[in-house]
């Protein structure tokens, strides 16, 4: 029955979101993390998103035409720190300077954003997959 | 007399299904990079499921029921994107939500076909 497919292909979707907003909760924490040292502050991480191809399904059902969705890895943003003078901070580095973190805010936001709405997407589909297979099994009573 | 019981809502419920799972992994997919959206044209799908372009079972004896395939991955055709995006995904969102929805009524009407044809052979069949 192809409608169970949809529990795996929306679930892989559940997760890969969850882990995007966890990248975007760890980086809005650290947004505002110096360091001394350019080389270790703190960067902004990313989840790189692939599609999950159902390849030893590929056959006569139609299931080897739908995927889920893996995150591939997260990577950290290479946007250079920005530098800040500031002497008294006991992290500065022996000029005077720290380096913050490369945390863009607004596009952490956004991010948030549209995590949450693809997460809620896949529920309302979770649910209307098993609100038609009830109904299916039901069929004739 | 019962072999063709439920018309051609047989067919259309178990190619709904697989439909419905197809845009779901687009959905799924919204925001992967490069991931082109697919559907299936129902019509034509639906309207060759009598024939034999479906890859079936072989059936080696007049007793065996064929088993019912559905659609292949090559029946999925690629969908035109109203507006390209920067990252070569061509799901949009508020496309794929409303061809879901859509989906979800074509089941539910195949399914509510199916179970009025049920009670009628039910009626008929207590004989009052």
């Amino acid at each position: 029955m192809s409608l169970f497919n949809v529990f795996d292909i929306s679930g892989s979707a559940l997760n890969a979101q969850t882990i995007r907003l966890n990248t975007t909760a760890s980086n809005l924490a650290n947004a505002e993390s110096v360091d001394g040292d350019e080389t270790k502050v703190y960067r902004a991480r990313h989840p790189v998103f692939k599609t999950l191809l159902d390849s030893a399904a590929d056959g006569t059902d139609g299931q080897g035409s739908v995927a889920g969705v893996r995150v591939l890895g997260v990577v950290e943003s290479k946007a250079p720190a920005a530098r800040r003078y500031d002497p008294s901070n006991p992290l500065a580095n022996k000029d005077g300077y720290v380096f913050m973190s490369n945390v863009n805010s607004i596009e952490e936001m956004t991010n948030m954003i549209s995590a949450n709405r693809s997460f809620a997407t896949s529920i309302e589909a979770i649910n209307t997959a098993r609100d038609l297979l009830l109904k299916t099994i039901a069929m004739g009573h | 007399m019962f072999d063709n019981i439920f018309g051609i809502h047989e067919r259309a419920l178990l190619l709904g299904g697989q439909r419905i799972s197809v845009i779901a992994s687009n959905i799924a997919n919204a925001d992967t990079p490069g991931f082109k959206a697919r559907d299936v044209d129902f019509t034509e799908v639906l309207a060759n499921a009598d024939t034999q372009s479906f890859l079936q079972a072989k059936t080696s004896s007049a007793g065996q029921v064929p088993l019912d395939a559905g659609f292949t991955s090559g029946d999925l055709k690629y969908r035109n994107p109203f507006q390209a995006s920067l990252d070569g995904n061509t799901v949009e969102m508020p496309v794929e939500q409303a061809a879901f929805s859509a989906a979800n009524v074509r089941y539910q009407a195949s399914l509510m076909f199916i179970n009025s044809r049920i009670a009628e052979m039910n009626f008929v069949l207590s004989g009052q």
